[in-house]
């Protein structure tokens, strides 16, 4: 299970950079609809939902996964003030910055200062979030 | 400040980032959602050895740049804010958004969303929508 998270992890970091996710810059702009718009990250999203749609469709036909006892789909589909509240926050946060939790700790070996201040206080932010509502352990 | 629009490195970029999510799914039965990765390896309570994978997922993560730069022998491009403040609110709005929302870009903009879960669908579209609202304000307003 390590090594299957270890490779996994290797190749969500590649997927980031080279679809150029790891640069603020590129994320910034594709928010930047009415400005200097670069559409990039509408393919990045496209291309990682035309392999994980498929796939999860057919991991559901099978029993369990290799080396776990069971498929931790979330099964929740209620729309709670927490969600929105959380998705909110998060979102501006994405907007002021470019970042977001996967690229910004991909980006920690490029050293750049403002992502060094950015990830500790994103960790904080999540043990803020943690005190403030302990029992969420659930995924997505 | 202007970047290059490159559809096919991203559509191929997203293709691994879905690989990825994938494998975690058909060895570990995980979703790959960074930050719900990251914010279980730091409730210790719940976390601990259990999430080991977790653990190395990340590890993975932030070596994939370096791995990246021995293969084709350049380091990508980037460019991040040098406003400290800015930078240090940001931190703490997308760690606590996404621990407080259950999600982020991955968890539910890529995982969610292939998953087909109307949950997600509402987040990421409210992500994006503050997110380019925030962008709005800071570019064009302010």
């Amino acid at each position: 299970m390590n090594i299957a998270g270890l490779i996994a992890g290797l190749i969500f970091g590649l997927g980031l950079v080279l679809s150029g996710m790891a640069d603020p810059a590129k994320v910034l702009n594709f928010l930047d609809i009415t400005g200097t718009w670069d559409p990039s990250l509408a393919f990045v999203m496209g291309g990682a939902i035309a392999v994980t749609l498929p796939g999860y469709a057919l991991l559901r036909r099978r029993t369990k996964p290799l080396f776990a006892k069971t498929f931790a789909f979330p099964s929740r589909n209620d729309i709670d003030p927490r969600l929105l509240t959380g998705a909110a926050s998060f979102g501006l946060g994405w907007g002021l910055s470019g970042f977001c939790p996967g690229p910004a700790l991909t980006a920690i070996s490029f050293a750049a200062p403002g992502t060094l201040v950015f990830l500790p206080m994103m960790v904080l932010g999540m043990v803020l979030a943690r005190r403030v509502a302990p029992n969420s352990a659930q995924p997505a | 400040m202007a970047t290059e629009f490159t559809p096919i490195a991203s559509l191929l970029g997203g293709m691994l980032i879905g690989l990825s999510a994938v494998i975690l799914m058909a060895a570990n039965g995980r979703i790959a959602g960074v930050s719900g990765i990251l914010t279980r390896l730091l409730d210790f309570k719940l976390g601990g050895i259990s999430e080991r994978p977790g653990l190395f997922f990340i590890f993975g993560l932030i070596a994939a740049p370096v791995v990246y730069a021995t293969l084709f022998g350049g380091w990508p491009e980037q460019t991040v804010s040098r406003n400290f403040a800015l930078m240090a609110a940001a931190g703490l709005f997308v760690g606590f958004g996404s621990a407080f929302g259950n999600g982020c870009t991955s968890g539910h903009g890529v995982c969610g969303l292939s998953r087909l879960s109307t949950r997600s669908l509402v987040a990421t579209c409210t992500f994006m929508a503050i997110a380019a609202a925030t962008v709005f304000v800071t570019r064009h307003l302010i």
